[in-house]
This record gives structure tokens, C-alpha cells and sequence, in this order.
């Protein structure tokens, strides 16, 4: 199938519904991206035919959910490219996944141990690690940007050591767009031994991911950042990775014996999934990635690269733009200011003709405190967004300058 | 003119307004006029948390009705906080502490009042209601 934007947007049943009399014009996709019928209808099939918990029933309804729910797993491994299925487990989503093997890693840092981020991360990226660093009293490095947006590739170099035991790094900023060289950060990190764990809550919509080309220990994502359900999310983590890590939830589903004296873990990825799990979620994740996959992601790439040229084009034509990020590897993501007007003035007034956008930090403070600023107005765009939405958009901002002049 | 009085021809006077940005213009407007904060008491203890852009209000008292002033670095934030002004500042303790501020729902501003909004006007108004309660202690 190739890129047909009119049977795209009519499988999104949202983009048909007005705010304050307006027709919405969706530009929050960096939050969360709506969902097709597809995967809506997944969700509802699920609990209006299928609903039964899975792995220990003996019953038809428990088979099949088990059966469907670990089909899953096999897909979602297959779409990133890993090794096994073992290598997937399912979380709630992105932030889960990184607490997840920040937890895991407490018993394996010391003090004068060093963990390496970047001034780019999510606070989901961020805040575990230092929170990590804090109960261990190993060291939070931070890789700086450079102005444009990109990652400070030489001072990367000079923080790589031995002392450094994770590297946790985002594939795509999620105020600025830019692409991270992912593939050459983690070579750099593996020369010195360092595993590398890939924030790929961005990336996961709008790029092709391919762990084993990337060559990371650990990739993580979240479903509803990419047309699919709320809650949901994954883990990617090489097997001899996860097998050497402790669990770092415990209860039903994830052990092997219990008696009173003591308790054996299940294999991998069931030792990480405690409790039952987001069927559903994981049935509905498959919809929507099988949805993206349909369509293709070189012709995404492509469509949301042409938005992404235009929106920007457009925007600088008008006076005291300031684009913050303009690396030359990005994807459709903008942040704006306009002047030293507030971005929530401008967030305020967009919204009242329609168009949803985001303003403030972004859950990334370093990086806005960093740039000296109160916080950005961010467009992002997906699949379904167009460039007559774009038109309106520009009209409606000047239309918003024009009342806070 | 009572609180309530005063929310009342607030509410009258919005009712010119048929469009949503004339409404959004007169309140720039209204924030433009608002009794601008001493800029040494803008600091930490007299900024409101809660808020995506940054807004201060201090309260002083004198012969028993309380004189307020604010500032706000967004001015749509700036105009709505004018309008809370507007209506209790001059009153006294006792009357703002149990001030009604419905008015800004009647003004068709409903969408700024949810708790998750990130303009604060919530913690806006609870700071308010707060320094009235101090002076009213204070003057017990």
C-alpha cells in the first residue's frame, strides 16, 4: 500500500470531531498520537469476545488469549528486529521500561561508578538515572547539546571511560526532533564496554528501528506514541542482558517455584512481567504497528519529512521566529518562541481556533533551562496531518501574534 | 460595591462580547490595567507554583481592606489574575475569605478552572483566599 492521505485520516475517527466549534487540528503527536479504527476495534473485539487472563488457564478462552497475547510478542520482536522473543518484555510503557533497568542496575553500580546521559532526555530519561546515582553514589554525567540541537559528539568522546557502567540516551528529542546518531553513539560506547539503553518513545513512530543493526542492549518504547493503546509499552533487552538482571517486581506470573523457604525466578521475559498483564494492549500494539508497517515506514519518512520542510519554511516566514532545534537530522517535531511572547499565550489562543498544540518544558527542564527560555509552543506532527492543516495552523498563529502584539 | 456586586458587572460587561477573541482581547486589555506588583517582591516567596508561565501576587492591608497586586510574564494569565483583582481587591479580609469565584465560570472562561490546567488560576485563587485568612488571624 502506498501513502493515501485521505484513507489515512479517515481511519482516525477523532480527526472528524471540532473544538469549540472548530475542526480540530491535531499537533500534540509528540504526547500521543490518535488512534485508527483498527485499533480501537482490536480493543473492544478483545473484551467483547476474547477477555480471559492468560498462562494458566486450562480453558478454550485462556488458550486462546495466551496464545494471541504471546503471538504478539513473536510480531513485536520480529518489527524491531530482535534476536528472540524472549528479548521483548511488555511494560506499561517507556517510563516503566527505563525504571525498569535503573532498578535493576542498583546492585550493580558502586561509588566512583559513572552512569551517562544526555541534556536532551525526556525527565523519563533522566530523572531514574539520577535518582539511580543518588542510592548508589555513582556519577550522572550529562552530554551536552550543541546550539543547533544536536548532541555534543566531541565532549561524548571525552566522558567515555571505563568508570562508566550505562550510557541511557534518547534516539529523538522529544522538544527538538533530532535524530540522535544512534548507531555511532552506541559503537563509541561499546569500546569501552558500556551497554547502551535507547529511549525510543519518539523514534518508534516515525523512523525504522532495527536493535540488532543498532547493536543496543536495550531499546524502549511506548504503544500509545505510535497509534496505539494507552499503558502499554516495551522493553528490548538483549537476552544475556536481562538473564543476569534481578526483577525488580515481584508476584504472580513471574516466578518458577514458590515454597516458604524460597522462590526461583520464571525465564525471561516472564521474571520482568509480575502480575497480570495488558492483553489487550499488547493485541492492540500489534494492530497499530502492523498499521504503520502497512503503509509503509519509507513513505512516512518521507511524507512526514515533506510537513516537516514545510511547516518549518512557513514558520520562518514569519517575524522574530525562532526555531529551537534546527539539526539537520530531525524528524517532523518544531518548538517555537515569537519574540518574547509567552508560549502559553499563544498555546491558549491556538486552541481556541481548533488547533492543539503543546507549551512549556516538555517534561524536559535541563534542556529549556538550558536555552535560558520560559518554555517552547512544540508542533508535532504524524501520519495523518496535512499541509492545508498546516495553512490553517500558520493562519492561526498570526492571527495569535496579532492579538498579543 | 460588594465582591459579589463587582463579579456580577464583570460578568455584564463580557457579556458584549458574541467571539471568543474579543473576549480574549479585552482581557489582555484588562491585565494591561491591573496594579502592577513592587518588582522587589518578585521573588521565590511571592511566586505562585502551579503555573506554566511564572505569576507573583503580594496583599498588603491597610484600614482593614486588603490592596492586591500581581504580575504574570504570559498576558492572558496576566488578564485573568486582573479579574480576580479587580473584584476582591479593597475588601476586606472577612469578604474575601469567603468570596464566591464563579463569576469567571459565567464569564466563559470555564476551561481555565480545571485543577490540571497549567495557567494555576486554582493556586491563584487559593493564595488569595490564603492572605485573607493570615489577616484575618492577624487581626484577631
Amino acid at each position: 500500500m502506498g501513502f493515501d492521505i485521505d484513507k489515512i485520516r479517515a481511519d482516525f475517527p477523532i480527526l472528524k470531531r471540532e473544538v469549540y466549534g472548530k475542526q480540530l487540528i491535531y499537533f500534540d503527536n509528540g504526547a500521543t498520537t490518535q488512534k485508527p479504527q483498527q485499533v480501537i476495534d482490536c480493543i473492544t473485539n478483545y473484551y467483547l469476545y476474547k477477555n480471559s487472563n492468560v498462562h494458566r488457564g486450562v480453558h478454550k478462552l485462556s488458550v486462546e488469549a495466551t496464545t494471541d497475547f504471546e503471538e504478539s510478542r513473536n510480531y513485536i520482536a520480529e518489527f524491531i528486529n530482535a534476536e528472540s522473543e524472549k528479548e521483548i518484555v511488555f511494560t506499561s510503557g517507556t517510563t516503566e521500561s527505563i525504571n525498569l533497568i535503573a532498578n535493576s542496575f542498583s546492585n550493580l553500580l558502586d561509588k566512583g561508578d559513572e552512569v551517562l546521559i544526555s541534556s536532551m532526555e525526556h525527565h523519563s530519561n533522566f530523572v531514574p538515572w539520577q535518582q539511580l546515582c543518588e542510592n548508589t553514589g555513582a556519577k550522572l554525567k550529562i552530554v551536552p547539546v550543541n546550539d543547533n540541537g544536536s548532541l555534543d559528539m566531541d565532549f561524548l568522546d571525552s566522558l567515555l571511560n571505563e568508570k562508566v557502567k550505562l550510557l541511557a540516551i534518547t534516539h529523538i528529542s522529544n522538544v527538538m526532533g533530532t535524530i540522535n546518531p544512534i548507531k555511532e553513539i552506541i559503537a563509541k560506547a561499546h569500546n569501552y564496554g558500556i551497554p547502551v539503553l535507547v529511549d525510543g518513545a519518539q523514534a518508534i513512530a516515525h523512523i525504522e528501528i532495527d536493535v540488532k543493526e543498532l547493536d543496543c542492549e536495550f531499546y524502549c518504547f511506548s504503544s500509545h506514541k505510535v497509534y496505539g493503546p494507552m499503558g502499554f509499552g516495551v522493553l528490548y533487552g538483549k537476552s544475556h542482558w536481562l538473564n543476569n538482571l534481578q526483577p525488580y517486581q515481584y508476584g504472580g506470573e513471574m516466578i518458577s517455584t514458590v515454597t516458604i523457604d524460597k522462590t526461583t525466578f520464571n525465564e525471561i521475559p516472564y521474571k520482568f512481567e509480575a502480575g497480570t498483564p495488558d492483553v489487550p494492549g499488547a493485541l492492540a500494539t500489534v494492530e497499530a504497528l502492523k498499521y504503520i508497517k502497512n503503509i509503509g515506514i519509507k513513505n512516512i519518512v518521507e511524507y512526514e519529512d515533506e510537513l516537516l520542510v514545510y511547516a518549518t519554511q512557513k514558520l520562518l516566514e514569519i517575524d522574530n521566529m525562532r526555531i529551537i532545534g534546527t539539526a539537520h537530522h530531525k524528524t517532523s517535531v518544531i518548538s517555537f518562541l515569537v519574540g518574547d511572547i509567552h508560549p502559553y499565550d499563544i498555546g491558549t489562543l491556538l486552541d481556541q481556533m481548533g488547533v492543539a498544540v503543546r507549551t512549556g518544558n516538555h517534561c524536559a527542564q535541563p534542556l529549556i533551562d538550558n536555552y535560558c527560555i520560559p518554555g517552547t509552543v512544540r508542533i508535532s506532527l504524524g501520519i495523518y496531518n496535512t499541509k492545508q492543516e498546516i495553512d490553517i495552523f500558520i493562519e492561526a498563529l498570526n492571527k495569535t501574534l496579532a492579538m498579543l502584539a | 460595591m460588594t465582591i459579589e456586586e463587582k463579579a456580577n458587572s464583570l460578568v455584564d460587561e463580557f457579556q458584549m462580547f458574541d467571539e471568543w477573541m474579543d473576549k480574549y482581547s479585552y482581557i489582555i486589555e484588562l491585565g494591561k490595567e491591573m496594579p502592577l506588583i513592587d518588582e522587589k517582591y518578585k521573588d521565590p516567596q511571592h511566586l505562585i507554583s502551579g503555573c506554566q508561565s511564572r505569576v507573583w501576587l503580594y496583599a498588603e492591608i491597610s484600614d482593614g481592606k486588603v490592596k492586591f497586586t500581581a504580575d504574570s510574564d504570559a498576558v492572558i494569565t496576566k488578564g485573568i489574575i486582573s479579574l480576580l483583582l479587580r473584584v476582591v481587591s479593597g475588601e476586606t479580609p472577612n469578604d474575601i475569605a469567603n468570596a464566591d469565584f464563579s463569576f469567571i465560570e459565567e464569564i466563559g472562561l470555564k476551561e481555565h478552572l480545571s485543577p490540571t490546567r497549567a495557567n494555576g488560576l486554582v493556586s491563584m485563587m487559593k493564595q488569595i483566599k490564603l492572605y485573607a485568612k493570615a489577616f484575618q488571624l492577624k487581626s484577631n
